[in-house]
């Protein structure tokens, strides 16, 4: 009926708009009862691999669980909760080969732990000593960044060299709703798109800047609309759906790969904890009717009760992972521990190639200082 | 060995290491085909091809970001930020993100970029163009800055620049561009960077200055010499790290000291200066050190700009008091 009234201009703007926005669509494959909704769409994994990724989801939550108690124990230091992103985070990553190249946000250490970055260091960079950000050789990933959206307009550069080298491989990186709105995010989709490169942009929509919520981020109806601006392909994926995400970032990849320019994928997904245990309260900001709506959507619970019926996963493997994250979280600890403290000495020689006269004077000064 | 401007010196600073290293990499706003506003890069994307010396899309932003990516895969970029004044749009790239490259990643990665980038007063042009902005950059850790003031200290220093690991910000004054030329060797040559030149040498007076600057002061320090000065001027070539080293032995031997910049006074290299030489040649000073710079306001409108910038009068003015104090 609205539409008849309405006045029908020559340059219908809003339709337009309305053409586009309704072309948005939230790709699910597994609902929240465990079941396939979208057989078409299922990508092409084996048992194994189901398990595994359900492996990953499971040892993350445990991570995330003694992460915040280490840091509530003083054990840990800055920390930002990942429970409820999981399949965000870990199936996406999963859908990665080795030399493609991580650019994560602050929230995004999972990624870089399944990447090959050993835990202790994911400790180390949460204590804030620099070893935690020096990444192994072959560990193709950069650490986390903390201005939002500066890792997109990176992630094209990137993508760019790798183009340039003739190499098959990505660069994925990640933001969230809040950093959709950064320039940054705009230059680096629409770098990215002018120059064909392979890079995959992921926005982790969890629905809270902080505290800002989505809705007051843009007028868009989707973030995944966005790509439309910058002439690349966007989808939106149902982001607690684990085969929804994976199915979209393989799809990416493989389009980047066969030189077919980057893509834009909104995961539409929450973070059941506060943004960072320094002192965020989401129930200044958060009603807990929408907290317990999001938990029911919850990756694990989905993916376990599909897994089950496929016999693929019981609560014996399930405990297997507990004990052995457990273990492992244990031993990083004492690893993590027994680091050498570091030195401004340290920092001093990691700030040029060559140390120029001032700093090697200064250099002197803390060598003694810290000689005592 | 030809005459060349200090532009036609970067062209071929920037041609040499395009040849030298297939990793090098040149790009900007207006860089390929158009060969640069200033026609810096004029004639590299026909030599060198658009895969390797191309426009970019108008964000500086992005320019930078993309260089610091482009880095990560081990190319060695070049990037041009059209006018130095806009820099604020490319601050977080340059200075939150590669100027701490090596430092965050613990050594494992680092960020060989170059920026090179015009600025400076005198040439008439609208606002966010001339400003010297140089101080921003020169406090920040990690960053190295290049201010050469002739045609030969522009093609070795640039070729330094492009070949150091770190990143290295290279500000081409817009009025030397291509006001006089100057003996240049064809080959290849390094200025090391972080070593001042002194372009006169004299007994009674120091003046310490870099970039437009170093020939107002030489044409003051002519004009003392015609009464009989001595006057010393240190060409500072890198203000970060400057070259303490240089401006120290400079002042023991004169005992008399200016800093001349062309920024604005509040918080600049000048100050930095007057500090070391306070914390190591007190002893040696007959006068406190002045300053001669802009003043406090941001670049002047065109029209005020003769008025607003420094010059050799007023570095006579300020010599002056100097020498008869």
């Amino acid at each position: 009926m609205a539409s008849k009234t309405k006045k029908t201009t020559k340059a219908d703007a809003l339709q337009q708009l309305e053409k586009i926005e309704d072309q948005f669509q939230t790709l699910q494959i597994l609902n929240e009862e465990g079941e396939i909704v979208n057989e078409a769409a299922m990508p092409d994994l084996t048992n194994e691999q189901l398990q595994e990724l359900m492996t990953r989801m499971v040892y993350t939550r445990i991570l995330d669980q003694r992460s915040i108690s280490l840091n509530r124990q003083g054990r840990l230091g800055f920390y930002a909760p990942t429970a409820g992103q999981e399949a965000s985070q870990l199936a996406s990553q999963f859908a990665l080969e080795k030399e493609d190249f991580i650019l994560p946000g602050y929230r995004d250490v999972p990624q870089l732990i399944w990447h090959g970055l050993p835990l202790a260091q994911a400790f180390l960079f949460s204590r804030g000593h620099f070893k935690g950000n020096q990444m192994p050789e072959g560990v193709n990933v950069i650490s986390p960044q903390i201005i939002i959206g500066a890792q997109y307009i990176q992630a094209a550069g990137v993508a760019l060299g790798m183009k340039k080298r003739g190499a098959k491989s990505v660069a994925i990186t990640y933001t969230g709703d809040g950093g959709a709105s950064q320039g940054d995010f705009y230059e680096g989709i629409n770098f990215a798109g002018a120059y064909k490169a392979p890079a995959i942009f992921i926005v982790q929509n969890n629905r809270f800047a902080i505290s800002t919520p989505v809705e007051k981020q843009s007028a868009a109806k989707t973030i995944a609309q966005k790509a439309v601006a910058a002439g690349i392909p966007g989808i939106q994926v149902d982001g607690m759906d684990p085969l929804a995400v994976y199915a979209a970032v393989s799809e990416a990849r493989e389009r980047a790969v066969n030189g077919e320019g980057p893509t834009l994928i909104e995961t539409l997904t929450y973070r059941y904890g506060p943004h960072t245990m320094a002192g965020d309260d989401p129930t200044r900001y958060r009603s807990s009717d929408l907290d317990n709506e999001w938990e029911k959507k919850d990756p694990l619970v989905r993916f376990r009760k599909f897994l089950e019926k496929k016999d693929l996963w019981n609560e014996e493997k399930e405990n297997e992972v507990i004990e052995k994250a457990k273990e492992d979280i244990k031993e990083a600890i004492k690893i993590a521990d027994e680091t050498a403290k570091q030195k401004v000495t340290d920092l001093m020689s990691i700030m040029y190639e060559e140390m120029p006269p001032h700093l090697q004077e200064q250099y002197e000064i803390y060598k003694e200082k810290e000689s005592k | 060995m030809a005459q060349m401007t200090m532009i036609q010196a970067i062209t071929d600073a920037m041609r040499n290491e395009l040849r030298n290293d297939p990793n090098v990499l040149v790009f900007g706003e207006d860089v390929g085909l158009n060969g640069g506003v200033f026609r810096a890069t004029e004639g590299l994307q026909a030599e060198f091809g658009e895969e390797r010396v191309f426009d970019t899309p108008l964000a500086e932003s992005g320019i930078g970001g993309l260089a610091i990516g482009l880095g990560l895969q081990g190319f060695r970029p070049v990037m041009e930020i059209q006018f130095f004044g806009f820099v604020y749009e490319v601050m977080d790239a340059v200075a939150g993100q590669m100027a701490r490259m090596r430092y965050r990643s613990g050594g494992r990665y680092h960020s060989p970029v170059t920026i090179r980038s015009p600025f400076g007063g005198g040439v008439h042009t609208p606002e966010l163009h001339a400003d010297s902005l140089e101080g921003l950059v020169a406090q920040q850790p990690g960053l190295k800055v290049v201010i050469p003031s002739t045609p030969y200290d522009a093609k070795g220093l640039l070729i330094s620049a492009i070949r150091d690991n770190d990143p290295v910000v290279f500000l081409e004054h817009m009025k030397l561009y291509r006001s006089f030329r100057q003996e240049v060797p064809e080959e290849e040559y390094m200025i090391p960077i972080g070593k001042a030149d002194v372009k006169r040498e004299g007994t009674d007076m120091s003046i310490i200055t870099y970039g437009a600057m170093v020939h107002e002061s030489l044409k003051a320090a002519e004009e003392l010499e015609k009464e009989g000065h001595s006057v010393e001027v240190v060409d500072l070539r890198t203000i970060m790290p400057f070259d303490i080293e240089t401006i120290i032995a400079s002042v023991e031997k004169t005992g008399r000291v200016i800093v001349v910049q062309e920024a604005q006074r509040q918080a600049g290299m000048a100050s930095q200066i007057v500090a070391e030489i306070n914390e190591r040649a007190i002893l040696s000073l007959e006068a406190p050190v002045l300053r001669v710079t802009a003043p406090d306001t941001v670049f002047a409108f065109s029209q005020a700009e003769s008025v607003w910038l420094p010059n050799y009068k007023d570095v006579i003015e300020a010599a002056k008091k100097v020498l008869t104090f």
